[in-house]
């Protein structure tokens, strides 16, 4: 008899910058993919002027060995500029944009506000029974967040996924 | 001057000023532009293969043989899936490739035109990097490009794929050197620290051995002098992986043969017992380490690789330094000076001990050829000629590592890394085109040699005079050998049935066709195979059933190895059946 056996794994943000090409996202999307790697989230948008360059941050977990290897896979992408690890670099900021959608009225419709005001989440959309609340922070503090809705009428959530920045005044 | 070209014109004006004088290829539909433009121009030559596989893999064997590029023109669709395998093969093995396919214009991408295909898609994980090339002004900066990317840092596959309209269209072509951004620049040096470090651990160890593979051969000929080099100042025993074979002659005093799953008794022991391995262009594959728990336990590790995606990938090293071969080999010499390194006397005289248990060695036969005979025979016959060896994958694969023996780089082809049928007569043409006073050989197998037979045509048709040796035992042997090994003797699907008649095959095709069914004719069905001019088949019937040793089994290591002789269980447990 023949069982699979498991490693201990490790959540680490990646941020990669790249040629802003045809097939960019294709390319490292499927290279987690062909080489058995893990995407928790992927945010991707490009950052410069000309519109040349993107930045895509990636959420991933596996052994240290295999983030090694992510890390090692990425660069050798001809598109690839720089590829960071900030899970390994140190102190840092991850932060996440989410759309809420509670319906409901009476008490429960009053709580989602309060509860609202308490995370800092902003109404952008409001009808007599519903909200769509804005919020942005650290990924637990919209889980935290999303999880009192649960009980107040949750409808959906839209999540970005991590956008990652290592902290200081030196770019990473 | 400058002056409005089409894509077409662009395309091969940009191979030509590339140095391209061989382009295999297949035309159809969406590459038909630029076969117009190829018409009557005498500075590229192109190759009509019979498949595109077979274009693949000559372009493969070209640039093997040569150290140059290898060219690639198909058309859309079928014809690029075609060549997928050939892309994947080079891709594995580090080969230099530039793949033009053709593509369905701009505006039906996407509309499931006649023979479109997805090939950027397709390619996009087996090539080192790939284009669509969506308007004619960028063709040859992408030209230049692909060839720069295919040909320096870790050398690889890299596929154009251009549309029928872009072929078609105009755009400014200066005759001038190409513009473009440069953002491509593999790191090629090992630090001042990672050297000191590096050669300080050489003249430490007492029991060191070099592990070479194919990045030797790939950084060109220079590395193979300077490992010469380093061996002499440091006297350790050198080893190679299959790909790298012939960086260090096979003569001299200190090569121990190939390692790995079929390599010789004492590089397998060397390296387990080793106190310091220096890996130079090799990838810790797991043909080569066996059981990685229990691969060189007490060894200090020197990884030298110029893909730094290589290091610590499955053996975690002590030392690694991203760089060039030859770049690192010759700044580890310039820094070792006139040192003098451990004595190794002690070292070497465990080395012979290990050299004594012969594990190349076979027993004869009275009844048939054994196939390690008719290796050493074809060697000893042509070893004067300096032949270009391409194999097929098998077991005449790996007996031809272990019997045939080099001496210089760029001699030995095989498919090591994909392990690709087939890939042995196209490769073998490819270098006869690259290389055309050579007597090049394709040792093949009767089952290997079946999956690429069609380009026997493309032989007589360029007047190659190409060998084809083919080991012929009725059976895919090395599967039939792990069936025995591993799953009892139960011979499932791997008895070559309904072989054709090989000598009448190379006759249909123009060729020459010798049998060889017994060791009395050994030595004349060789000769008159070098003495034919032109292209020859020759099929030798071996011994059936013999398997190919010595043997590291799935998840054995080193020390584990099997020779002629041991008794073998005939199975094994699911952890060993499930691995590679």
């Amino acid at each position: 008899m023949m069982h699979i056996q498991q490693e201990a794994e490790e959540r680490h943000v990646l941020t990669v910058t790249v040629d802003n090409e045809a097939g960019i996202l294709a390319k490292i999307a499927g290279l987690f993919t062909a080489r058995g790697y893990n995407i928790d989230s992927l945010t991707v948008a490009d950052i410069t002027e000309n519109h040349a360059v993107s930045r895509i941050t990636i959420v991933t977990h596996g052994p240290p060995s295999q983030i090694d290897q992510i890390h090692a896979q990425l660069e050798r992408l001809v598109p690839v500029h720089k590829v960071v690890d900030l899970t390994e670099v140190g102190p840092h900021v991850a932060r996440e944009l989410a759309l809420v959608k509670v319906a409901g009225t009476g008490e429960k419709r009053v709580e989602a506000l309060r509860i609202a005001e308490v995370f800092r989440a902003r109404p952008v959309d409001t009808t007599t029974e519903s909200f769509i609340f804005e919020m942005t922070g650290a990924p637990d503090k919209i889980d935290s967040f999303v999880a009192l809705m649960r009980g107040l009428g949750l409808v959906e959530v839209g999540r970005t996924g991590i956008v990652g920045m290592m902290r200081g005044a030196e770019e990473a | 001057m400058s002056e409005e070209r089409s894509g077409a014109n662009i395309l091969v004006e940009s191979l030509v000023r590339q140095g391209v004088e061989f382009v295999f290829g297949y035309p159809g539909g969406a590459v038909l532009p630029i076969y117009d433009a190829l018409f009557g121009d005498e500075r590229l030559r192109h190759i009509l293969v019979r498949h595109e596989a077979g274009a693949g893999h000559a372009a493969e064997g070209y640039a093997r043989s040569t150290g140059k590029p290898g060219v690639v023109l198909v058309t859309s669709g079928p014809g690029a899936t075609n060549v997928v395998t050939a892309i994947a093969d080079a891709f594995l093995d580090s080969i230099p490739l530039v793949v033009i396919s053709g593509q369905v214009p701009t505006a039906l991408i996407g509309s499931d035109a006649f023979q479109e295909a997805d090939t950027v898609g397709i390619s996009r994980h087996c090539t080192k990097h790939n284009y669509l090339v969506k308007d004619p002004a960028d063709l040859a900066a992408v030209v230049d490009e692909a060839f720069q990317i295919a040909t320096t840092g870790r050398p690889g596959p890299v596929l154009i794929d251009i549309p029928k309209d872009v072929q078609i269209a105009t755009a400014i072509w200066n005759d001038g050197p190409t513009q473009r951004r440069q953002r491509y620049a593999p790191r090629t040096e090992g630090t001042a620290q990672e050297i000191a470090a590096a050669v300080e651990m050489l003249a430490n160890a007492k029991a060191p051995v070099l592990y070479t593979g194919g990045g030797v051969i790939n950084s060109g000929p220079r590395a193979t002098e300077l490992l010469r080099e380093l061996q002499a100042k440091t006297g350790a025993p050198v080893t190679s992986t299959l790909m790298g074979l012939g960086a260090f002659p096979a003569d001299h005093a200190d090569w121990l043969g190939m390692l790995g799953m079929h390599g010789t008794y004492e590089a397998n022991l060397a390296m387990n017992q080793s106190d310091l391995i220096v890996c130079v262009g090799a990838r810790f594959d797991d043909r080569v380490t066996g059981r990685l728990d229990a691969f060189a336990p007490n060894s200090k590790k020197i990884h030298i690789d110029i893909d730094r995606s290589s290091i610590n990938k499955t053996v975690r090293v002590d030392l690694p330094i991203v760089g060039d071969c030859a770049t690192v080999l010759e700044q580890m010499l310039a820094e070792w000076g006139s040192r003098k390194g451990q004595d190794l006397t002690a070292w070497k005289a465990r080395v012979d001990g290990w050299r004594e248990k012969k594990s190349l060695s076979f027993p004869r036969n009275a009844d048939a050829i054994m196939p390690q005979l008719a290796i050493q025979r074809l060697f000893e016959l042509t070893k004067d000629k300096d032949p270009v060896i391409s194999t097929e994958v098998g077991q005449h694969q790996m007996w031809a590592a272990q019997h045939f023996h080099f001496f210089g780089p760029n001699k030995w082809l095989t498919s090591g890394g994909l392990g690709t049928m087939g890939y042995g007569l196209p490769a073998a043409i490819g270098a006869q085109c690259g290389n055309p006073d050579s007597l090049v050989i394709d040792i093949a197998g009767d089952a290997s040699i079946q999956m690429n037979i069609q380009e026997l045509g493309t032989a007589t048709q360029y007047r190659l005079p190409v060998k084809v040796f083919i080991l012929n035992n009725e059976w895919m042997g090395m599967v039939r050998q792990w069936q025995e090994l591993t799953y009892e003797s139960r011979f499932s699907n791997s008895y070559s049935d309904s072989l054709p008649d090989f000598v009448k095959l190379a006759e249909a095709y123009g060729w020459k066709g010798i049998r060889i069914e017994d060791e009395s004719q050994l030595d004349a069905g060789i000769q008159a195979m070098i003495d034919h001019p032109g292209p020859v088949i020759v099929d030798c019937l071996v011994h059936k059933e013999s398997n190919c040793f010595p043997m590291i089994p799935s998840g054995a290591s080193h020390v584990d190895m099997l020779l002629y002789g041991d008794t073998v269980a005939g199975t094994m447990d699911d952890e060993a059946k499930a691995l590679v």
